[in-house]
């Protein structure tokens, strides 16, 4: 069919680097985590600073390399992340901030 | 043909996106995904605002263990990795490599699972349940959610390779692939955040 | 669980309403059965997938629970009209105050905003449906029987009564025993999945299946306004969802997270209700904000003043309600940086609803203004809304909040918002669009009747709750003594209450009356409108909306093209639609079940309901029904039976 000759074109037959790239360097971020947390000798709160900014860069490279956010409506798949990321950080600093201040920790 | 969008057929495009309700779909579950992240903060600060409060009873660095935990982590950033494989055979058009990673990939999903299923077995020998305290109440919730993901994942993803079985690639059958396949990565993202902000900071908390 | 507690039975006016509700059902079954209408229900209405009929479905669910809410309310104006009555009992009342909270909230203005974004939106950005017709269905059913599960809970178990925000621990196995708050979980959980559906389902739509040359600053305010109201729902019903979660599992599998036992946290319960409660309350006002955008600026007969600014306006209200949620709880103490912050942002969110406000004011001057009905609500809101913003922006001072706290100042401060918002935004609405849903407008005389008469008893109602609240009336006591010097104003409040009730009695004439006498509408604009929805060629669209897809070429699309007069010769060609399914109410169905067995913690009927959900669910997946098309011949019947009335 017509079809299939036009989809021909759109075939892919390189060899998969990004998806290579992406797990290499979730392997190494997660193993960079592991080591900051138990043999860096850092400071616990600067220890919990980096791996959330690690796991953060993780989270990141998942939806550039494997999810394709890029691809088709990206300007939407972008800006619901971002609001989603938004949200996750009011929800999460928020309730830690509002229920540890004051008379709301006891 | 004056279609709603839902006919509008592009054939310029990866079969994924060929059919309108085919896109539709796929910018549906990023939205739906967004959701998904607001749930799983909900889920994050309940925990973090628990993480103390263990009510004198077993503290998380008593019973998380490196190695185990990190397999888990491995197996599922694999499956992920094989998972955006499949889409890539997807884009040759190749039906069995599709299939073939599919498998793998649930085969790793299965893994993590047993391995978390041990874990909450081993945490119940102890003497630890969703009972003991505020702390070990969010934990299991939490990362319970996360593998009752999983789970309907598998699931889902075995309906998937049997329609892919029984009508091929279509415009239809990829977006569905795909979309399962935005799942499983989402998964392992949660995973990343979980694996961070439970097992790494709850192993050094009560040390430091 | 012994049957007697299972029906409730002590109680003579649950009896009576049991047996009332009992009697009305057999009789709606026996009507049905003797005009041999099953099958029309079933093929017509319980399995459409059509926005339309899905939206009146909505509407005419929201206005049983208005019913059903509104009936709490007297009740509860009856208790307190004189001091020491013992019309109700402490518990009695308990839970009359709870369902009347969450029904109206959840199961009166949400379905009401929603029916009306089902019916008005589709065909105000030019589109056939929306983009998941069949998701549309599930929606609806899951919210229907969410709220019949909540429903039920008064005639079987037991209603719950720790007030519609539920706090800890009077929310815990210890101090409410019993299905009921159970009841309260579960119900809300499973229309709750309706509701994030209907986001996901209304953004998308919005987003890709807008008339060509409806770029998004084209788009009118209404749909502007359910598009940010779903980026809100989206991110805000996840929440709703994990806390209602972690309720149940505290009091169905003993968990901690919110118990005073075992490290819980109690007031945590409160932070995640109001982190979903706040974005709520933008929530049901937003798409009325957006409705009577329309309307003002239909009857003023002029473009929308600051079209941009109102967008932007609500750009900002959709980030900052997220980050004012701790107002609800300043008084929990969470310290000065705390309460200081969610004042600034209390206050800031403020601005952008006064911009919105200066904006209707400003499309009204120098326009040409007839005063219909839906105008009038819409002016009602202006005055009436005002007034609750600025005892708003009183109480988000955390400081003098201490004062207003749990007094009746905070209970006039949020019907203020809520009924001259809310509910004044869904009659006004109801008013404008009902020509477009059943073909004839609501009778103008009576519906100013039921305008004067809701608004004046509004204020006589609500207006001295301020002062009983300033007094230091409590909010949630079930009597009071004479000594405390509240009578007078109580009994103002009960007698403005039941002024809103013959309000709602004439609404309801008012749809009768209509339906014997009104005149039938010719063509499908109804107002002289400005928007897409009304150049339907019927007055009742076609189940495809519109036999050719129209062209914007700019703001108030339809007004333009009528400007133009331009008459063409259509073309048409055939029409794809989505096909009817029985699948979303039979899952939803079983979605009951299993919330039902879960109240009772009957645990094989909650297996069994999530067993018949997930099989629902694989036969959708394996579901490849791709509609159907509707031929050119069966078009130019249906077009031209509508040109030749």
């Amino acid at each position: 069919m017509d079809n299939q000759k036009q989809n021909s074109s759109l075939v892919d037959n390189r060899f998969p680097w990004k998806h290579f790239v992406g797990y290499l360097l979730s392997v190494v971020l997660t193993l960079m985590a592991l080591w900051i947390t138990f043999s860096s000798g850092f400071s616990l709160s600067i220890i919990f600073a980096i791996i959330i900014v690690l796991a953060i860069l993780q989270a990141v490279l998942q939806l550039l390399m494997f999810m394709h956010i890029t691809e088709r409506n990206s300007k939407i798949q972008t800006g619901t992340m971002l609001y989603a990321a938004f949200i996750a950080i009011t929800i999460v600093a928020g309730s830690i901030w509002v229920m540890s201040a004051g008379h709301a920790a006891h | 043909m004056d279609h709603g969008y839902q006919q509008h057929t592009n054939t310029n495009a990866h079969l994924e996106y060929q059919s309108g309700q085919g896109r539709l779909n796929i910018l549906g579950f990023w939205v739906f995904l967004g959701a998904e992240v607001a749930l799983f903060s909900t889920l994050f600060a309940t925990y973090f605002v628990l993480m103390h409060r263990t009510a004198n009873g077993p503290v998380s660095s008593e019973l998380f263990q490196v190695p185990s935990v990190l397999i888990m982590t491995f197996l599922l950033l694999t499956s992920s990795f094989t998972c955006g494989l499949a889409i890539h055979e997807m884009r040759r058009s190749n039906l069995k490599g599709v299939i073939i990673w599919l498998v793998v990939t649930l085969l790793l999903g299965a893994g993590f699972l047993g391995f978390e299923i041990k874990e909450f077995i081993e945490y119940t020998h102890e003497g630890v349940t969703l009972s003991t305290s505020a702390y070990w109440s969010a934990f299991f919730v939490l990362t319970g959610t996360h593998g009752l993901h999983v789970t309907l994942g598998l699931g889902w993803i075995i309906l998937i390779m049997i329609q892919l079985k029984q009508r091929g690639l279509t415009p239809t059958t990829t977006s569905k692939v795909f979309i399962s396949s935005l799942y499983w990565h989402f998964l392992d993202v949660v995973w990343i955040f979980i694996f961070t902000g439970v097992y790494l900071i709850g192993m050094v908390m009560h040390h430091g | 669980m012994k049957w007697d507690q299972f029906f409730i039975t002590d109680e003579p006016l649950i009896v009576g309403a049991g047996i009332s509700i009992l009697l009305t059902g057999l009789g709606i079954i026996f009507v049905l059965t003797y005009l041999k209408k099953w099958k029309w229900l079933w093929n017509e209405w319980l399995t459409t997938v059509d926005h339309k009929k899905i939206g009146i479905m909505y509407i005419l669910f929201a206005i049983l629970m208005l019913f059903r809410g509104g009936v709490d309310a007297l009740m509860m104006r009856t208790q307190l009209a004189v001091p020491n009555a013992h019309f109700l009992d402490a518990q009695h009342y308990n839970e009359i105050f709870t369902t009347h909270g969450t029904i109206m909230i959840l199961f009166m203005a949400m379905p009401f905003l929603i029916g009306l974004i089902n019916v008005v939106i589709p065909l105000q950005i030019g589109a056939r449906d929306v983009a998941y017709p069949y998701l549309n269905a599930v929606s609806f059913w899951t919210f229907f029987f969410g709220a019949c599960l909540f429903n039920i809970s008064f005639v079987i178990g037991g209603s719950p009564s720790a007030g519609w925000t539920s706090y800890m621990p009077l929310a815990g196995n210890e101090l409410s025993p019993g299905p009921g708050q159970n009841y309260y979980l579960l119900g809300l959980q499973i229309s709750g999945i309706g509701t994030l559906l209907t986001g996901i389902n209304f953004l998308v739509t919005i987003l890709k299946m807008r008339a060509k040359g409806m770029t998004l600053l084209r788009m009118p305010m209404f749909t502007w306004s359910t598009l940010i109201t779903c980026v809100i729902i989206i991110f805000a019903f996840p929440i709703l969802t994990v806390a209602l979660a972690l309720m149940t599992f505290d009091r169905l599998f003993g968990s901690h997270f919110f118990t005073l036992a075992s490290g819980g946290m109690d007031m945590l319960w409160a932070n995640l209700f109001w982190l979903w409660g706040h974005p709520e309350v933008y929530i049901v006002i937003l798409p009325a904000f957006g409705m009577f955008s329309e309307i003002i600026s239909t009857f003023s007969r002029k473009t929308l003043f600051g079209y941009k600014a109102m967008v932007y306006s609500m750009l900002v209200i959709a980030g900052l309600s997220f980050v004012v949620w701790v107002h609800h709880f300043f008084t929990m103490g969470s310290g000065a940086a705390v309460n200081s912050f969610f004042s600034i942002t209390t206050m800031a969110i403020g601005i952008p609803t006064g911009v919105k406000i200066f904006n209707w004011l400003f499309t009204m001057y120098k326009g040409k203004i007839s005063v219909t009905t839906p105008m009038l609500w819409s002016l009602g809101f202006i005055v009436n809304f005002v007034i609750g913003g600025v005892t708003g922006v009183m109480l988000a001072m955390g400081a003098a909040d201490y004062q207003y706290h749990n007094t009746y100042f905070l209970i006039s401060h949020f019907h203020y918002v809520l009924i001259a918002g809310t509910v004044f935004g869904c009659f006004a609405g109801l008013h404008f669009w009902y020509p477009k849903m059943v073909g004839y407008k609501l009778n103008e005389r009576i519906g100013k009747w039921c305008f004067w008469i809701f608004t004046i008893g509004f204020n006589i109602c609500f207006f001295p709750m301020y002062i009983l609240g300033l007094d230091g009336m409590p909010r949630r006591i079930y009597t009071y003594n004479a000594s405390d010097g509240w009578t007078e104003l109580n009994i103002v409040a009960t007698i403005g209450a039941f002024m809103m009730g013959i309000g709602f009695i004439l609404l309801v004439y008012n749809v009768y009356y209509s339906f014997r006498y009104a005149k039938r509408e010719q063509t499908g604009d109804a107002w002289d409108g400005r928007t897409l929805e009304w150049s339907t060629t019927s007055a009742i669209p076609p189940h495809y909306n519109f036999a050719k897809i129209p062209e914007v070429t700019g703001l108030d699309g339809f007004w333009r093209s009528k400007q133009e007069k331009e008459t063409e010769n259509v073309e048409y060609k055939p029409i794809h639609m989505p096909s009817y399914s029985g699948r979303p109410f039979v899952m939803s169905a079983f979605l009951f079940i299993s919330g039902f067995g879960l109240v009772f913690e009957w645990w094989a009927i909650a297996i069994l309901g999530a067993i018949g959900t997930l099989i629902c669910m694989v036969l959708r997946s394996f579901d490849y029904d791709d509609g159907y098309y509707v031929n050119v011949e069966e078009i130019q019947k249906t077009e031209s039976v509508y040109k030749e009335v």
